[in-house]
Order: C-alpha cells, then sequence, then structure tokens
C-alpha cells in the first residue's frame, strides 16, 4: 500500500460530479471524499443515483460535468480498464462471474493480468498453472477452497458473490468498489459477506452502496446519504440515521425496500 | 511448482487435466492417421476442396465461438488471399508455392487489421453490418480490379514446386500440402484457445463488463481474435487458389460469408471439430447434389437445413454428441 502518497488527503474525490439523461438527472454535482482506509457507504431509496455513481466512477458511463481525482490526480479522462489497473476495482449489483469457468480459473484470470503474457496466444494455458496455487490461498481466505474445481455456474448465489470479492482480491486493489454485495442474501450469507468485507477491508478502502441498514452500520466508518441525484448528508452512521432529512427521505421508503429484501 | 506452499490445487484437477490432455492426443493421432489414408479413399481434389473450407469454417469459428463476434464479411479474407496469391504465383513465374500463399494470407491479416479497427467497437448486429458493408466494398474492389480478371476470374494459376523442388501437380502431393497446412491452421487455433490469451477471450466472452473492471482492454483482445480469423481464413483462401489454380469472384460473394456461418452452425460453433464436420457436410452435399436432378435446388436444400439446425439443434452436430456424450457416459 502506497499510504505515504499524499497524507490525510482523500483517496478518491469527486468535484461536482453531474450525469444527464436526456434532460434528467441522475446525478445532480456530487461533491464526495473517501478517505484512506475507510469503509464509506452510500446509501439511499431507490433511483437516488447510487449505482451511477458508481459507473461514473469507473467510466462505465461518462460523467456529463464534474472531475474524479484518485490520490490526487485528475482520472476522469481515463478508461475503464486502465482505472482498473491503477488499483480501483469495482464489482457489480447483479453477481459478476465468468460462469462457464471453474472458480479456481475466475480467480486466475484475475491473476494472470500482472504476468503481461495475456496476448500470447501461441503459448499454452499450462503456462498460467504456477498462479494455481496463489488463487488456492485467495478461494481460501473467503471460504471457497472446496468450490474450486466447480464451474461457477453450479455454485449458489452467495458462494458466487464470495467467489467475485476472491477474484478482485487478485488484483490487490487499493481501493474496493462493492455494488450492493449483500443484495438478494439470505441472512446466514449476509453475516459471511460482512465479516468477509471487513477481514478483506484491512489495508484498502472500500466504497459500497449498500441498501441493508444493519450491513452498513455494523461496517462502514462514513456514510454518504444520496436522494435525487444529489448528497443529502454525510457522516457517521450515529450523525446520519439522526438526522431527519435522511429519515424522512430515506426511512419513508424503507419499509417497501425490507419486504422486498425479503 | 511450489509444493511446499500449504494450500496447493486439488490434485483432482490436475488429474482430470492430465486425462483430458490424452484423450486429446489420442484423438489427434487417429485424425491425422484418417487424414493420411484418406486420398486413397476418396478423390484428393474433393478432399482438398473439404480442407480449404474447413479451415476457412475454424477460422470463423474462432472469432464467433471464442471471442463471441458475429462478421459478415469473411468472405473478403477469403477471396483477398486467393487473389493476392494467385496474382503473385501468376506473374511471378519463379515464385514457390508456400510464398505465394505467405504473400496471399499476410495481405488477408493486414485488410483483417483494418476491417477489425473499424469495427471492433460495434456490438452485435451493427458488427456484423459493418464487417459486411466493408467486405462488399472489397467485393467490389474486386470487380473493377484489373488483375483480378472481374466476371472471368484469375485463370491458370501454377501450381508449381514446394519449396522448389517437389512438384505439386501431382494431386496427391498437392493433397498433403494441403493436409499439412490445415493441421498449421487447426493446430494454431486449437493452441490459441486454450491460451493464456484464450483464458481472457473466455472471459470477455462470458462477461464484458466484468473482464473491463479486472483492468483488461476487451477491444484488444477482441482485435487479435479478428486478425486471427481473418489471417486463417486468407490462408485457407491462398491455399484453395493454388489447388484449383483460380481465384473467382465466387469466393468474394457475401454468398460465401453466409456459407461459413452455415458449415459453422451446422458443425457446432465453440466446438474444435464442428467446423470441420459442417464444411464436410456442406462441401458433399454441394457435390452430390450437383450430379444429381437436384443441382438447382442445392441453396434451397441448404436453407432447409440451416433453419431445422437453428431451430431444433442449436449446438450444431459435434456440440449435440458432445451433450450426449457428457449425459450417457459421465
Amino acid at each position: 500500500m502506497r499510504a505515504d502518497d499524499v497524507v490525510n488527503g482523500p483517496v478518491l474525490e469527486t468535484r461536482g460530479l453531474t450525469k444527464e439523461f436526456r434532460g434528467f438527472t441522475a446525478v445532480d454535482n456530487v461533491n464526495l471524499q473517501v478517505q484512506e482506509g475507510h469503509i464509506h457507504a452510500l446509501i439511499g431509496p431507490n433511483g437516488a443515483g447510487k449505482t451511477t455513481v458508481f459507473n461514473l466512477l469507473t467510466k462505465f458511463l461518462p460523467p456529463t460535468r464534474g472531475e474524479i481525482l484518485y490520490r490526487g490526480q485528475p482520472i476522469t479522462s481515463k478508461k475503464s480498464n486502465e482505472i482498473a489497473q491503477l488499483g480501483l476495482v469495482r464489482s457489480f449489483q447483479i453477481s459478476a462471474v465468468f460462469a462457464h469457468m471453474t472458480a479456481l480459473e475466475n480467480v486466475r484470470v484475475a491473476l494472470q493480468r500482472q504476468l503481461g503474457t495475456s496476448f500470447h496466444f501461441w503459448k499454452s494455458e499450462k503456462s498460467l498453472d504456477h498462479l494455481n496455487d496463489r488463487a488456492m490461498e485467495l478461494l481460501n481466505e473467503v471460504g471457497l477452497k472446496e468450490y474450486a474445481d466447480t464451474l461457477t455456474v453450479e455454485m449458489p448465489y452467495g458462494r458466487k458473490r464470495a467467489l467475485e470479492v476472491a477474484t478482485t482480491l487478485a488484483l490487490d486493489p487499493t481501493m474496493m468498489l462493492l455494488d450492493e454485495p449483500t443484495q438478494g442474501m439470505g441472512a446466514e450469507d449476509v453475516d459471511r459477506i460482512v465479516a468477509l468485507i471487513k477481514r478483506v477491508s484491512k489495508g484498502r478502502t472500500v466504497l459500497m452502496v449498500e441498501h441493508n441498514l444493519s450491513v452498513v452500520s455494523r461496517l462502514c466508518d462514513r456514510i454518504t446519504v444520496l436522494a435525487r441525484g444529489a448528497v443529502l448528508a454525510e457522516g457517521d452512521y450515529e450523525n446520519v440515521s439522526r438526522n431527519p432529512l435522511v429519515r424522512e427521505a430515506y426511512m419513508g421508503s424503507e419499509a417497501a425496500e425490507e419486504e422486498a429484501a425479503v | 511448482m511450489a509444493d511446499s506452499q500449504a494450500i496447493k490445487a486439488p490434485s483432482a484437477v490436475r488429474e482430470r487435466q492430465k486425462r483430458a490432455d490424452m484423450r486429446r492426443n489420442l484423438f489427434y493421432i487417429a485424425l491425422i492417421a484418417i487424414g493420411l489414408v484418406a486420398p486413397f479413399v476418396a478423390y484428393p481434389v474433393f478432399l482438398m476442396k473439404i480442407l480449404c473450407f474447413a479451415l476457412f469454417a475454424c477460422a470463423f469459428n474462432l472469432l464467433l465461438g471464442y471471442a463471441g463476434l458475429l462478421s459478415f464479411g469473411h468472405a473478403a479474407f477469403l477471396a483477398t488471399g486467393g487473389y493476392v496469391t494467385g496474382y503473385l504465383l501468376a506473374s511471378y513465374p519463379g515464385l514457390t508455392p508456400e510464398l505465394g500463399i505467405i504473400g496471399g494470407t499476410l495481405l488477408a491479416t493486414l485488410l483483417g487489421f483494418l476491417f477489425g479497427v473499424l469495427s471492433i467497437r460495434r456490438q452485435g448486429i451493427y458488427f456484423a453490418m459493418v464487417t459486411l458493408a466493408l467486405a462488399q466494398l472489397v467485393y467490389f474492389m474486386f470487380v473493377q480490379a484489373p488483375f483480378t480478371g472481374g466476371e472471368d476470374g484469375l485463370h491458370g494459376v501454377p501450381r508449381g514446386e514446394l519449396f522448389g523442388f517437389i512438384s505439386l501437380r501431382s494431386n496427391l502431393a498437392m493433397y498433403y500440402f494441403v493436409f499439412a497446412i490445415f493441421l498449421f491452421g487447426f493446430a494454431l487455433i486449437q493452441r490459441t484457445v486454450h491460451s493464456p490469451f484464450g483464458q481472457v477471450l473466455k472471459a470477455i466472452r462470458e462477461n464484458e463488463p466484468r473482464a473491463i473492471s479486472l483492468g483488461y482492454n476487451v477491444d484488444a483482445y477482441k482485435l487479435l481474435a479478428f486478425v486471427l480469423s481473418a489471417a486463417l481464413a486468407g490462408l485457407a483462401g491462398s491455399t484453395k487458389t493454388v489447388v484449383f489454380q483460380l481465384a473467382s469472384l465466387t469466393d468474394a460473394h457475401w454468398h460465401m460469408s453466409g456459407e461459413v456461418i452455415l458449415m459453422t452452425l451446422l458443425g457446432g460453433v465453440g466446438t474444435l471439430l464442428g467446423p470441420l464436420m459442417g464444411a464436410g457436410i456442406v462441401v458433399s452435399l454441394q457435390h452430390v447434389l450437383a450430379q444429381s436432378p437436384l443441382g438447382n435446388w442445392v441453396n434451397v436444400i441448404l436453407g432447409i437445413i440451416f433453419v431445422v439446425c437453428v431451430l431444433s439443434f442449436r449446438s450444431g452436430i459435434v456440440g449435440e454428441l458432445g451433450k450426449m456424450y457428457r449425459k450417457n457416459f459421465k
């Protein structure tokens, strides 16, 4: 980790980040600062623009206006894959695994990028075998050792999400962007993922979109509340949950969401 | 291999890999043996035609089956390989056939790079349409260009002497040369699919956004797959010109782009042997039907086969056989 690069400055910062879709402003002048080492949550009712913010940060969508800085350097004009190469690795709302590859191969395909042989079509894939042991370590870290040889499509949902974490870890990211990592999970799986995020966040920064407030309260150092594309409040869980504006905007729809989650 | 480490890849994985390798090797030995004996059983020129189209279909399959890109302009590469090789061999009598073939393949590769740069960022139907439009452009260039002979085609290409001392005039010698080229192309595809590059390609096909978020520049990988596919299609066209001693507009026509799709789908897209099977069936059918009273109905019959294939066995003959094998023997 290069903690010495910027002392106390935010790892990731947005200035006036805005995204308009044909007159509809999905993200409205968002100024976000994520501190080094924090687990930072982005919450808000459905349609608040959380996932859009994620897509803007990772350049899956181009912002209409505004700037994104990573360790003080502007990355607004970089491509998605270049942002990943800088160490900012995202996950997706729906599980994003390579379904017809084994769990081991899923992790290995992330590991192999650093080898620099990914364009070598004349080499045998046996040249990747020395990565298998490292891939197994990562699978073990997320409790998937016994799934190594299983095709991902045959794995239960919660395990797929854990596999995603292992694949992300394979890149040794400085910052992980997790889009609703516990979405659609049973209580047992949620606990496992929470423990996992806590464990793997050591020495890294995490920005996560999360609906489940109990997960947020257990994990997060800082919370930004979005509503209608704009920042409504920011602070730690205590402060945010006491904020009357937040209660009004968020809790109003929470009951419905809670139902949907069940 | 770091054997001292506590957590190792399960030995089951390696065992399975070893067994698969062995089965694969046995299979290839059988295939090569069949290929070596075949010209004594069937007419070599007919077999060479199958091999050329099989290589063409294999090249197409590399793109569709392993990179998930449907090109509707692959005739352009087949024809470019064919015309350039034909032109080189007909105009420079000193040139040996292998050099002519290399020349044709190189130009097809270059054209593939051009096509790829212009089309690779488009998705799905748009990609197919851009490749079709570019291939039509190439077709009209071949119609007009002075060296192609226009509607008449390019005739009288000498087969010459391989490496300057092996005469290819005999069909048997020619056959073994074509067979060697086919094996080379087939092996290259097999290796590509099972290479570090092939792994990334597979990941892109499975989940493109995720591959991007892992830091892969997916357009560059797709482009390389496209160029490789174009190169091998060019190789097939070049070889075909040497075999038949001519190059014609048939190869550049969009019908040809459609035919290779048919061959690949019929045999089984995304399977290594499917295109070979598909090319064999289509070429044989054309051959048999042309001599029968149904000669004028070739396209109708192929069309019906295509419809049946798409509707009832979508993974193609080899794909369906593979499914049956897995269901019953595993």
